[in-house]
């Protein structure tokens, strides 16, 4: 195929320091419009939200039976683009994968980001967001304790739990980067990689220290990811409403994040290797490892979800036979198509051919069809079922209003800004990553022999 | 924690709390003419804010008790059938476990309480409510009520605010009123002693409100008939509001 994996006699240290240590140091017009652009709709959605928190929660579409709506779908979608980041690089590294290198920095920043999004949307949707902190098991004088046995309060400790470790699973390998850039940088950004780089120096043995740290932490983190996406699900498995209540919620939520996330993943390396020419670091090659992993990812998502759709339709259950058909024959009928077509009936034949998976177009475009199909995903498994429950005089629709569909565009806008403001603290290539490759991957002639320089443990 | 809410003994004796009682609440549907008049007295009694038209339709309304209406039969030979739907005060609630802050629970006596003050509106607890009975405040209450009405709010129940859930109580004030006048008289709460606001007012008298462990009492008796069911029986929420149907005409 003449694709190059590891090129790096082509490159030396410098140039390598050169194109990926650029972006923190060089910024373009268009990060300033891109920056002006996300600010703006961040700043609208802030506004959007202050105002729904002043006015009440009215200004929405939501009412009864349907209590959550647009902005559940939202958190869900967000919680799930979160997950990828952290597994595949968790997995990438536990699994000593070499090609992790240039996209590990990427989906780790991914990680926290979206976490960073989707944790402000059960506050978003408080009725009184000022007394959130109801939710959390502080020590108070009149012996108040929060309720153990909700799911949301799971939630708020998966999350937690989460965004704790995936910040310090970003932070720790990007150490020896901050030390780059504490020696390139002068002024003000010097004190600050001064700051961040805790000192670093490289000496052997802060070198293991890192190693074994990251590598536990990879471990630790595994798990976490999973059994958040998973109380997730449980938000909706364990309560009694028709479709929600349903054992395969856990692993469906978390194939579906791991899915939409890969997703994700694959779209910001393509934004980035286009706006900073890293063609060279990041090849048809890795996309096609990417598209592989999100493949089985797509595959086991739809595998599950026609165990759900089959079993919901021979049951046949009164109330859950309502649901179904809202889906499959009624109001949501055209939603339940699109989202097939976007994420399932023409995604995943094409990811099945290497032409596809190794095309940076065609893979942009289907990562984003695939992100839209996701969102519907998540929408439909939110409404429908609150729509048509319990006694039918109840029965209603649900039409978002726009301060619903500002704070959908909000998330989107706030993940810009906070990616668009890491580039400029810390390089989004891992760089002593792609050395550490380099070196590994060197060789030296012995005599006769052309030899690896340096064994892998 | 304090003994009156883990010592039942002393509940009994000293506290106003009302254990060793289970209320219920019967309701005949064979009476029921779907009149309205139990909403109009619910709405009086407990401070349930207005809404107009437009937010009614919107299902904004507050209703602790509805009147749903259901038609039977094809043209022209249709009837239509009257439901009062309030909270069934679930013995196995739903509403309950998922409430991250404890702003419902049950009581000893078998109400299924809310706790304005501890709400902070997840609104989780009417997701998991099979009956739809939980009211969300989308509005301010206090400015639904145009001068003179807030002269006439009800003393002895809390105008609830902005974003929080509230629901039908069986009326508490008036259960702790009677209970309290029982006290200090020195005698045992008698059944029917009081009611409801929305059994107080039904003309047909198809609301009985009482204590279903005392064996005695109105209810206890009506619940043994052959008529009685229960709202979505199969869901295993134990609901304590019975309904009966099925007499002659």
């Amino acid at each position: 195929m003449g694709m190059i994996v590891h090129p790096p006699e082509l490159y030396p240290d410098e140039q390598i320091n050169q194109d990926v240590l650029r972006p923190v140091f060089v910024t373009t017009w268009r990060w300033w419009i891109l920056v002006a652009i996300s600010g703006g709709g961040f700043m609208a959605g802030l506004a959007t939200w202050f105002y729904m928190m002043a006015t009440g929660m009215w200004v929405t579409g939501l009412h009864r039976p349907v209590m959550w709506g647009l902005l559940i779908s939202n958190y869900v979608f967000w919680i799930g683009l979160s997950n990828s980041g952290t597994v595949i690089s968790a997995m990438l590294r536990l699994s000593k994968a070499d090609w992790r290198r240039p996209i590990t920095r990427a989906a780790e920043a991914m990680t926290v980001f979206a976490l960073l999004i989707a944790a402000q949307f059960p506050l978003i949707h408080l009725g009184r967001t000022w007394l959130f902190y109801y939710i959390l098991p502080y020590v108070n004088q009149r012996l108040l304790w929060n309720n153990f046995r909700s799911p949301l309060v799971w939630d708020m400790m998966a999350i937690m739990a989460y965004l704790g470790g995936s910040m310090l699973y970003l932070y720790l390998p990007t150490l020896p980067d901050f030390a780059i850039l504490r020696d390139h940088a002068d002024g003000i950004k010097k004190k600050m990689f001064t700051l961040f780089a805790l000192g670093w120096r490289g000496t052997r043995g802060e070198w293991t220290t890192l190693n074994a740290c990251i590598l536990s932490l990879a471990l630790l983190v595994l798990p976490v990811a999973v059994s958040m996406h998973t109380i997730v699900s449980w938000d909706f498995g364990m309560t009694l409403v028709p479709l929600w209540h349903t054992s395969i919620f856990g692993p469906y939520f978390v194939i579906g994040a791991l899915y939409s996330g890969m997703a994700l993943v694959i779209t910001i390396i393509l934004i980035l290797r286009w706006a900073f020419g890293w063609q060279r670091y990041i090849t048809p090659y890795h996309l096609d490892k990417l598209g592989k992993i999100m493949l089985v990812a797509g595959l086991v998502w739809f595998y599950l979800w026609f165990n759900d759709y089959v079993t919901s339709w021979y049951g046949k259950l009164p109330e859950e036979k309502i649901i179904f058909d809202l889906k499959n024959a009624g109001t949501y009928y055209w939603w339940q198509i699109t989202m097939m077509l976007a994420n399932t009936m023409v995604t995943l034949p094409l990811l099945a051919f290497k032409k596809f998976r190794t095309s940076p177009l065609a893979m942009f475009i289907l990562t984003i069809f695939i992100n839209i199909g996701m969102w519907i995903e998540r929408l439909l498994i939110v409404v429908p079922s609150l729509v048509e429950k319990g006694p039918s005089f109840t029965w209603t629709t649900y039409h978002p209003t726009w301060v619903e569909w500002m704070l959908t565009v909000y998330p989107l806008a706030g993940f810009m800004v906070l990616y668009l403001l890491f580039i400029k603290i810390a390089p989004l290539i891992s760089v002593w990553e792609i050395r550490e490759d380099k070196v590994a991957y060197a060789t030296k002639k012995m005599g006769q022999a052309e030899l690896r320089a340096v064994v892998a443990e | 924690m304090a003994d009156w809410i883990s010592d039942k003994g002393l509940q009994t004796t000293t506290g106003p709390r009302g254990a060793g009682r289970r209320w219920g609440l019967v309701v005949d549907l064979d009476k029921c003419t779907g009149c309205g008049g139990c909403v109009i007295a619910c709405h009086a009694e407990n401070n349930l804010a207005l809404a107009g038209p437009i937010d009614t339709d919107q299902g904004r309304s507050f209703d602790w008790i509805r009147i749903e209406r259901y038609w039977e039969g094809e043209y022209p030979d249709v009837k239509a059938q009257f439901i009062p739907v309030m909270c069934q005060q679930c013995e196995a609630a739903p509403c309950e476990p998922v409430c991250p802050v404890f702003a419902t629970y049950h009581t000893a006596e078998g109400l299924n309480a809310m706790v304005y003050n501890r709400c902070i509106g997840t609104r989780f607890c009417e997701n998991n409510d099979p009956y739809n009975v939980r009211y969300f405040n989308w509005f301010e209450p206090a400015l639904n009520w145009p001068d003179p009405l807030p002269n006439q709010l009800n003393p002895a129940v809390s105008v609830r605010s902005r974003g929080v859930m509230e629901k039908c109580t069986f009326c508490v004030q008036r259960i702790r009123d009677h209970e309290e006048q029982a006290r200090i008289e020195g005698r045992v709460l008698k059944d029917g002693e009081f009611t409801t606001a929305c059994a107080q007012s039904c003309p047909a008298k198809v609301l009985i409100f009482g204590d279903l462990d005392d064996p005695a009492s109105a209810v206890s008796q009506l619940v043994q008939s052959d008529r009685r069911f229960r709202l979505f029986e199969s869901l295993g929420t134990e609901p304590v509001v019975y309904y009966l149907k099925g007499g002659q005409g």
